[in-house]
């Protein structure tokens, strides 16, 4: 293998074998490795590296649609607009506290659900197959299916709450700030908990059954080999599941585009239907462009976070 | 195991070790949770399906029922007619299908090429794939807007067919990557020394043999380009050209009233393909997800 390829060829051969030595073997590999990958790397260039400089230079620029001329210089003014237009920071706000608020709360009972899925019962696929389809369908089904269940003549909610005679009966759900946080909430919880179980469970199936057998002849509660077992050995799925959940709630638009709009007023408006706002309502992309700017930052240090958090707890 | 044992009373011996009433609890509470979720997860389309099925006259008078009482399928008829539901069903299996074979095509060469290839800077091309599963869409449509509208795609299919690459692309190419690097290398060792050229050996021995890894990768590729509601609404701007989910959010809407049965009944044929998708490939769409996610 380590040989050299000139001097593995005895002298005279023809070309073509002297091209079959190991040497340019690997050249060649390299060569049809790099041919294989090249499109999809260039692609993706394309449609990520491409709109990520467009931004930073129309962040830094002015390029308002509605209010021309285009292209002057302008310096930090877009940057400076998201903490003068007392929309971005609420915004802000809101989104990070939803992020907060459901990733928790899938979280928690994602994992519970997946649990619950990783005993062994009858029925188990078609009851696995049941809880996952709220993740195959689109988010659009999941946002007009909870508008339907919480509007207040064709809902099943109010429907219920009058029936049972309990308070709420005749909540306007989607017009009132909390209750519009909490329908939303719904939605949202509804497609991503499977989704959360899913990633959980297929974590849960590679911990091996000794571990559990073990801490059982050891004596362990259930309680304390969840803890001392389980969890230790579902980091790398929590992580994964964490990370994904995080950064698309982070980034929620579609239910709350088609439930609210952020409405009431601006009372649940996000950073993404702000940015979208910007740049397809007021064809604003140099403040559209800063937006983005600072979501793809935000989002990146989310990642960088959690790559951190997980990182430093390994040894342990 | 049989019903009948776990409800008749503990009677002696092996039997009262095994059913105690406390373990009797835990699995009816069990199994309690288990209906919970079921129900939270099924009822809501339950409901949709009802308000598809009502008549506008019932709509009208708010819900009295957990049941329609007139079961019509004027709503859908009504859809696929005056709606015109069918144009934006037809665009959205027109730009999701090619999506899916055009990420097919380019993931699965470069799967092939990031698990069995010597090629130099593999763990930063994974690591830049990675960083584009995580990229905020949002952050395409303005600059994708632009280019788009200078190029005349604006409003075209491979406007959106290029746009939902981002969506496919990444997971489709990682979950290959991973699906190759199980197939034994002896397969291919064995034609190459035979003689066939590299292209025809991942074309006509190592392909097929990874056909099942291709399969999942354009189920979920399709599942996810179906999903899409932001691009479609950003780059495709008359309603002739509006995919399924744009189309629903703008159907029925009057100023004054939204039809929630014209609206329900679309929302249930947009959910038919996906959900087949998962009560018969399950398994795959779910190994799919996980695939090579936490090594």
């Amino acid at each position: 293998m380590t040989a050299r390829p000139d001097l593995a060829a005895p002298p005279g051969l023809p070309a073509r074998a002297a091209r079959r030595s190991p040497h340019s073997l690997l050249r060649q590999d390299r060569r049809f490795g790099y041919l294989l990958a090249a499109p999809v790397v260039l692609v993706l260039l394309a449609i990520t590296a491409y709109p990520l400089f467009y931004n930073v230079w129309n962040s830094f620029h002015h390029v308002d649609y509605l209010a021309p001329p285009l292209g002057g210089f302008a310096g930090l003014s877009n940057y400076a607009k998201l903490f003068t237009d007392h929309q971005f920071v609420p915004a802000l706000v809101h989104t990070a506290g939803f992020t907060v608020v459901s990733v928790s709360v899938e979280t928690v009972i994602g994992l519970a659900l997946a649990v619950a899925l990783s005993k062994r019962f009858r029925g188990r696929g078609i009851v696995r197959a049941a809880i996952f389809i709220p993740w195959a369908v689109p988010t659009v089904v999941s946002a007009e299916l909870w508008k339907t269940m919480f509007d207040p003549q064709q809902g099943f909610v109010n429907y219920v709450l009058g029936q049972l005679h309990l308070p709420l009966a005749s909540t306007t759900w989607l017009d009132n700030t909390w209750t519009a946080w909490a329908a939303i909430l719904i939605a949202d919880a509804w497609r991503n908990i499977p989704f959360m179980a899913i990633v959980l469970l297929a974590g849960l199936q590679v911990i091996p059954n000794d571990l559990y057998e073990a801490a059982k002849i050891d004596g362990a509660s259930a309680w304390r080999t969840f803890w001392r077992v389980t969890m230790p050995l579902l980091k790398p799925a929590l992580m994964v599941a964490l990370i994904f959940r995080t950064l698309s709630s982070f980034l929620i638009f579609d239910v709350v585009y088609i439930m609210t709009n952020g409405g009431p007023g601006t009372s649940t408006q996000v950073l993404t239907n702000l940015n979208y706002q910007a740049f397809l309502i007021d064809f604003d992309f140099g403040y559209g462009g800063a937006i983005a700017v600072a979501l793809m930052i935000m989002a990146l240090l989310i990642a960088a976070v959690y790559v951190r958090v997980f990182r430093t707890e390994e040894p342990a | 195991m049989s019903a009948a044992s776990e409800v008749a009373p503990p009677r002696a011996g092996r039997a009262q070790r095994r059913i105690t009433p406390g373990k009797t609890g835990r699995r009816i509470g069990f199994f309690l949770l288990l209906a919970l979720f079921v129900v939270a997860s099924l009822f809501p389309f339950y409901w949709i399906v009802v308000t598809s099925l009502k008549t506008p006259g019932e709509i009208a008078k708010g819900t009295t029922s957990l049941l329609p009482s007139h079961v019509t399928w004027s709503n859908y008829a009504n859809d696929l007619t005056q709606q015109n539901f069918i144009r934006p069903l037809v665009n959205s299996a027109i730009v999701c299908v090619s999506a899916t074979i055009l990420t097919v095509i380019i993931a699965a060469p470069a799967g092939y090429a990031l698990s069995r290839t010597r090629m130099r800077g593999r763990p930063l091309v994974l690591g830049f794939i990675l960083v584009a599963a995580f990229f905020p869409v949002i952050a395409m449509v303005g600059p994708m807007f632009i280019a788009y509208k200078r190029t005349g795609l604006l409003d075209t299919y491979p406007a959106l067919i290029i746009s939902y690459l981002i969506y496919t692309l990444p997971i489709a190419t990682w979950l290959l990557a991973s699906y190759f690097s199980q197939i034994p290398k002896e397969l291919e060792e064995a034609a190459l020394v035979d003689g066939s050229t590299r292209l025809r050996t991942l074309r006509k021995i190592v392909m097929p043999v990874a056909l099942p890894g291709v399969f999942t990768a354009a189920i979920l590729s399709f599942i996810l380009a179906w999903n899409d509601f932001l691009l479609a609404l950003s780059f495709m701007t008359t309603p002739n050209m509006y995919t399924a989910p744009v189309a629903i959010v703008s159907l029925g809407q009057s100023q004054y009233q939204v039809f929630y049965n014209l609206i329900d009944a679309a929302v249930v044929i947009i959910s038919i393909p996906v959900a087949l998708l998962v009560i018969f490939a399950q398994r795959r769409i779910v190994s799919g997800l996980t695939a090579g996610s936490f090594r």
